[in-house]
């Protein structure tokens, strides 16, 4: 019905006004039928502009490295130990934390689609949504991480999990050494999205006070 | 369904390329399509399933060429025309010309947003017990259905082994052709890079997928 749309997706630089006024003209259309409000949209779009971000798995990391109880149950039922904490965005019943270590890493991709730990990291960003990441990360994950200029040493074995069902993954990254003492609100600022999506390490002390 | 959505082992897409300090949208609409997709599927007009299947139905070039959002905004109004939600006419004017249907759960307000905000539960109640405990070998079957699957190419008629069982959830096949839940036990399979990519591939990498029972045999 609606085929006709399709013939102008190589128009990129025309993309954005073109889309604005397609996606205005629907958003009107669904107002005037009174299927959304549009005032909710924006609650919607403020909620993940504002709310929920990163800084929510950042908190849930940093916790489990100042506290071996919570780091033992969070592995062993990411969802429930996370609702334990009350302050971050409930995430729902299928939540998976994976550790990293000296001899392991992990890392998430989603090849069908784009799903991704929204509650604990926000929206995921444009390249984990594009092609090159989900065709490469099961296959060359090596080289997806030096994309990232990661470079791991040749024996860590590497554990790519493909969230191909409604279980979703985060990444739990390694401490990074000489932060012994920190508190859990330190620590967290040197957990980043793409540690906790496994594509990047937590940032050390020095290269956090840069 | 075979289509380009399914890209896990393909070659030629190029770098990854991670953009510092991204926005969260790069324009205001995205944020606008972001958002009556989430207030759409909440009004039970379709599932998750279905949403997902739209964009995967959408002609390959387009698929390919098109943004994230996008691919949203084309599988959203085409799941609004399919249904009757809107019509053909509307969308070349930009107004409703046309009553409003019913909709299964009521129409999206300022009360549903924070609702949406937490994801929703997949679990179901098992319908028999489990054909597969930790540690079985299991083969991915070579099936090719062509509706929607969670079943990446990449893995079929391939030996993996299972690790975790996740219980039993809405089985994605079924729901997004709107033939109900279906529910089917969850499983972790890990795969060999070896098995998966051949003999030269690197031994250390070990990729897993959550599959459905009905994707798997016992190897």
């Amino acid at each position: 019905m609606s085929t006709h749309s399709y013939d102008d997706h190589d128009h990129h630089g025309s993309e954005l006004g073109e889309m604005q006024l397609r996606v205005r003209a629907l958003e009107t259309i669904l107002t005037e039928k009174g299927y959304v409000d549009p005032k909710a949209l924006d609650l919607i779009i403020e909620a993940y502009e504002t709310k929920i971000g990163p800084h929510n798995g950042a908190r849930v990391v940093a916790k489990a490295w100042v506290d071996p109880d919570f780091k033992r149950r969070l592995l062993q039922d990411g969802s429930a130990t996370i609702a334990t904490l009350g302050h971050t965005s409930r995430v729902g019943d299928h939540l998976v934390a994976v550790e990293n270590t000296p001899q392991l890493h992990n890392m998430v991709v989603c090849t069908l689609c784009s799903c991704y730990p929204w509650e604990m990291l926000g929206l995921p960003p444009v390249w984990y949504k594009a092609a090159p990441y989900r065709s490469r990360a099961v296959k060359d994950p090596r080289g997806v991480l030096a994309d990232f200029g990661v470079t791991l040493p040749k024996e860590t074995e590497i554990r790519v999990w493909d969230s191909t069902a409604e279980t979703r993954f985060i990444v739990l990254p390694m401490r990074p050494a000489g932060t012994d003492g920190w508190s859990e609100e330190r620590l967290a600022d040197l957990v980043t999205r793409d540690s906790m999506i496994g594509t990047g390490l937590a940032k050390t002390p020095q290269v956090a006070a840069r | 369904m075979n289509g380009v959505h399914d890209m896990g082992g393909m070659d030629g897409f190029g770098k990854v390329e991670p953009e510092p300090n991204e926005p969260v949208f790069h324009a205001p609409w995205e944020g606008r399509v972001m958002a009556m997709n989430r207030a759409m599927g909440a009004t039970g007009a379709w599932n998750i399933d279905m949403s997902r299947f739209s964009r995967e139905v959408l002609p390959p070039d387009v698929y390919l060429a098109s943004s994230y959002y996008r691919k949203w905004f084309l599988g959203l109004e085409q799941m609004l025309l399919e249904r009757g939600l809107i019509d053909a006419d509307e969308v070349e004017k930009g107004h409703a010309l046309h009553p409003a249907k019913p909709l299964r759960r009521g129409n999206f307000t300022v009360a549903d947003v924070e609702r949406i905000l937490t994801r929703g539960s997949f679990s179901r109640s098992p319908q028999a017990p489990a054909r597969f405990k930790p540690r079985d070998r299991v083969r991915a079957k070579n099936i090719h259905p062509a509706t929607h699957t969670r079943l990446p190419r990449y893995v079929r008629g391939h030996v993996g082994t299972v690790e975790r069982v996740h219980g039993c959830h809405v089985f994605p096949d079924a729901a997004a052709t709107g033939r109900g839940d279906n529910p089917q036990w969850l499983y972790t399979v890990c795969f060999d890079g070896r098995e998966l990519w051949g003999p030269e591939a690197d031994p250390t990498v070990k990729i897993s997928i959550d599959a459905f029972e009905p994707y798997l045999d016992l190897a």
